[in-house]
């Protein structure tokens, strides 16, 4: 009995192998949002093109997507153009310009075409902090009654958007 | 010369294949009772290091001849990177660094080949016959998945991707070397457990041989990890020097179990309990190195640190990761069962007082290790996705600390076997009272908080206790004080260093967090603002060309009592080549505090955002650092590990 002791190292050294090889390959980048099944967090941003203060009401009355951009990441000039192709379709997007300076936002969205059918100004970042993202780009999908069904950090693509289709019914 | 990078290859082949004759030659030599292939380990070692070292070389050359047809140079490098900043690039990736992680085991075992006549004739052998093992599978891991000398022909790039920025500091040139040399040196440890385990001779010598090896490693393991705190510290623009950051953990464990492995040596050694159970933290603190490894670069944990995650390297190592420690675990199971100890164990003596401090260590590194892999057991578990982050650590792993902080007082008074309850009554109840009355004294002028209360008293405590130790055993003869003194063996001092080292780094701990101000402030040209009694004036920024970036450079005056005592220039850099925004802290050191200033974002027209921080002592975390690493080199050099050893 008290042999079998000495192999508790070694048992437990197996186990902990066991959950490391489950673990390879996985996307550790993955990251749901706490967000998802809540309602968009109450905000009153300015809106790029009335320049007026507008909240949640505002927002479309079907299920869309909530693509957080700025001219200062490399990445959303990326996902642009694939947007312009998703907006073409029908699909409805609402931009947040995130922390970023809106003359220069205005020229992006001016040479490059705008997907979007809403753009709201977060000059402070203060609506990307409620809505809990790291950077830019990040999209959210969500419903008509304003519930967060999906989150995605990082380019929106085709391979990305047959997921965010499947949340958008 | 073209053909360079295929000479550093091929070297490696040729040193894969020496070492695996190195693992196997002398071990059938153990076995076989055959002198000859147990003489043959030396030269094997010597040849296995020197091809190696070639290969590193070879590579250090690619880097400075801007050879970009080599695809590793091409992404870790820049025709206008500055030289030094090259021959670093070397171990600036993945696969480099393992290169240089295999370049430093090679080496600590040719330096133990060179020391080995003080070992007995068949232990000698078997113990680099391990490492011979362990080098074998890290070339092949090498070889098969990560070869730096890969070629990207016949299109090569016209330059390189760049260095990351982040990596492109002083202290990233030799934070990676450090740690490495600790981590790899605990494979000799390592190996004369396993070599002991092997030969059956568990008995206090090999204690005795691994001790200065061990305490060696650990000292460079302590560089290492305070040079990596104190680059986090002014690299990363907000002032944290300790993040618990899965990486930082990866070195932070094997230190534990490391420091444990110390002190129950002395015990083996000295009173020959605790022998299976010192085996065993020695395969334990060498497994958590290599476990350190595996998390840094097959990619199962998200750190800042990580390197680009590859399943197959991933599957290589935890395979290689299987077969060291499965195997030795499994050695040790069946052979440990066997070990009698045949002292007897002195309840009151200096050994029990160690068995709490190894008991206490093993929980904090098991801490940490539940904290660094929780989130992914969480997660094989299907149980969602969480991260455990300071607060966890924080909790649990700082009371233990300061507990065995307090013991940490106490053990080096106590006598071997037995020790008389009243005698450390005698020697501690002074300390005591002074170390609560010093650190009340402190509070009377700071915001009363019990637990930065009751720590700085702990740190207190330790020191007065080491005085006191001191004191008694120079006061105790008639003889003067100054002969006394330097009649004190060196690993006595060692040991003073190292754990005062531990008060003064508890010291700064404490004072940054209890006594630091830190603000975010928008600042135009000519603005000024009061932290801490430091005024900061904004002059504005001035456009600088760096030679591989361009950067705004903050200029900030700062004045006490209305006198000028610095000019800081924090800066904001885009590196070009890789397009990366960095953040180059200006740093105002002292001995009692650090000005601290970070450039943010620029602002409407000349107006930033500035960070500018005030914080104190911290300093002393990592000369904390530097005189534990010095108590343990110091400890490594005492002159009985001179003598040979018995046959």
């Amino acid at each position: 009995m008290k042999k079998l002791l000495f192999f508790i190292p070694f048992i437990a050294f197996v186990a902990l192998g066991a959950v490391f090889y489950q673990q390879l390959g996985k996307d550790t980048e993955y990251m749901p949002s706490a967000l998802v099944g809540q309602q968009i967090p109450d905000f009153k941003l300015v809106d790029m093109e009335t320049d007026a203060v507008v909240n949640n009401s505002a927002m479309p009355n079907e299920p869309y997507l909530l693509n957080f951009w700025a001219t200062w990441c490399p990445s959303c000039s990326a996902e642009h153009a694939y947007l312009g192709e998703l907006a073409e379709q029908g699909v409805n997007i609402v931009g947040v310009d995130y922390k970023d300076e809106t003359p220069a936002a205005k020229r992006w969205l001016a040479e490059r075409g705008n997907p979007y059918s809403l753009v709201l100004l977060d000059e402070m970042g203060h609506f990307g902090v409620d809505m809990g993202i790291t950077g830019a780009p990040e999209t959210f999908v969500v419903s008509a009654t304003g519930e967060i069904l999906y989150r995605h950090q990082g380019v929106v693509d085709e391979a990305v958007w047959k997921t965010l289709k499947g949340y958008m019914q | 010369m073209i053909m360079l990078p295929e000479v550093g290859h091929y070297l490696l082949i040729l040193a894969m294949m020496f070492a695996f004759v190195l693992a196997v030659l002398p071990m059938v030599g153990y076995f076989k009772r055959n002198a000859i292939l147990l003489s043959t380990a030396k030269p094997l070692t010597y040849v296995m290091t020197i091809l190696t070292c070639a290969s590193f070389v070879v590579l250090a050359i690619a880097f400075a001849q801007d050879d970009f047809s080599v695809l590793y140079v091409s992404q870790n490098s820049n025709s206008l990177l500055p030289i030094w900043y090259k021959v670093s690039a070397v171990w600036g990736g993945h696969e480099g660094s393992l290169l240089l992680w295999i370049t430093i085991l090679t080496l600590w075992a040719a330096l133990l080949a060179l020391k080995s006549h003080t070992l007995p004739n068949s232990t000698g052998p078997v113990v680099l016959s391990v490492l011979g093992i362990i080098a074998t599978g890290f070339l092949a891991f090498i070889l098969f998945t990560s070869s730096p000398f890969l070629r990207l022909l016949p299109d090569q790039p016209v330059d390189g991707v760049d260095l990351n920025p982040l990596l492109q500091d002083i202290g990233l040139i030799i934070h990676p070397p450090m740690l490495y040399m600790g981590y790899v040196g605990f494979s000799v440890a390592f190996a004369f457990a396993i070599a002991a385990l092997i030969t059956g001779n568990l008995n206090a010598s090999w204690a005795r041989w691994a001790r200065p090896w061990t305490n060696v490693s650990w000292a460079f393991l302590t560089l290492g990890i305070a040079l990596g705190s104190w680059w986090a510290y002014y690299e990363l623009g907000w002032g944290g020097w300790w993040f618990w950051d899965p990486v930082e953990n990866a070195s932070l464990m094997p230190w534990l179990a490391g420091t444990a492995l110390i002190h129950s040596l002395a015990v083996t050694e000295k009173r020959g309990v605790f022998k299976s159970w010192t085996v065993l933290l020695a395969i334990f603190t060498f497994s958590l190195s290599l476990l350190g490894t595996f998390l840094v670069r097959s990619g199962v944990l998200t750190s800042v640190h990580a390197f680009a995650s590859d399943p197959t390297r991933g599957v290589f190592i935890l395979a290689l990761l299987v077969i060291i420690i499965g195997s030795s675990l499994f050695l040790y199971a069946l052979r440990a069962s066997q070990v009698k100890s045949k002292v007897s164990f002195g309840l009151t003596g200096r050994e029990s007082w160690l068995l709490i401090n190894n008991i206490l260590l093993t929980i904090l590194t098991l801490t940490v290790l539940l904290g660094t892999l929780y989130p992914l057991i969480f997660d094989a578990f299907d149980l969602g996705k969480i991260s455990v982050g300071a607060p966890y650590f924080n909790a649990v792993f700082s009371p233990i600390a300061l507990l065995l902080i307090i013991f940490m007082g106490i053990a080096p008074l106590a006598k071997w076997h037995n020790t008389k309850g009243s005698l450390l009554w005698r020697m501690s109840w002074l300390p005591a009272i002074l170390a609560t009355a010093l650190s009340s004294l402190v509070f009377t002028f700071h915001d009363f908080d019990a637990y930065l209360w009751l720590s700085f008293a702990i740190a207190l405590w330790l020191v007065l206790m080491c005085v006191r130790d001191w004191l008694d055993k120079v006061l105790s003869t008639r003889q003067s004080l100054w002969q006394r003194a330097c009649k004190l063996p060196r690993h006595y001092y060692g040991m003073q260093l190292a754990h005062l080292g531990v008060a003064v780094s508890l010291i700064g701990v404490i004072f940054v967090s209890m006594n630091s101000t830190e603000t975010i402030v928008r600042m135009a040209p000519g603005d000024r603002v009061t932290v801490a009694h430091y005024d900061f004036e904004f002059l504005g920024t001035r456009h600088v060309e760096g030679p591989n970036y361009t950067a705004d450079t903050g200029i900030i005056n700062v004045y006490e009592n209305g006198e000028n005592i610095a000019q800081m220039l924090p800066q904001k850099r885009l590196y070009q080549a890789r397009q990366q925004m960095m953040t180059e802290a200006a740093l105002n050191p002292g001995f009692t505090r650090d000005l601290y200033i970070s450039l943010g974002e620029r602002l409407e027209g000349d107006a930033w955002g500035i960070r500018i921080y005030v914080k104190s002592f911290v300093r002393w975390i990592w000369l904390g650092g530097l005189l534990m690493m010095a108590g343990g080199l110091l400890a490594a050099w005492d002159k009985r590990y001179r003598r040979k050893t018995g046959a």
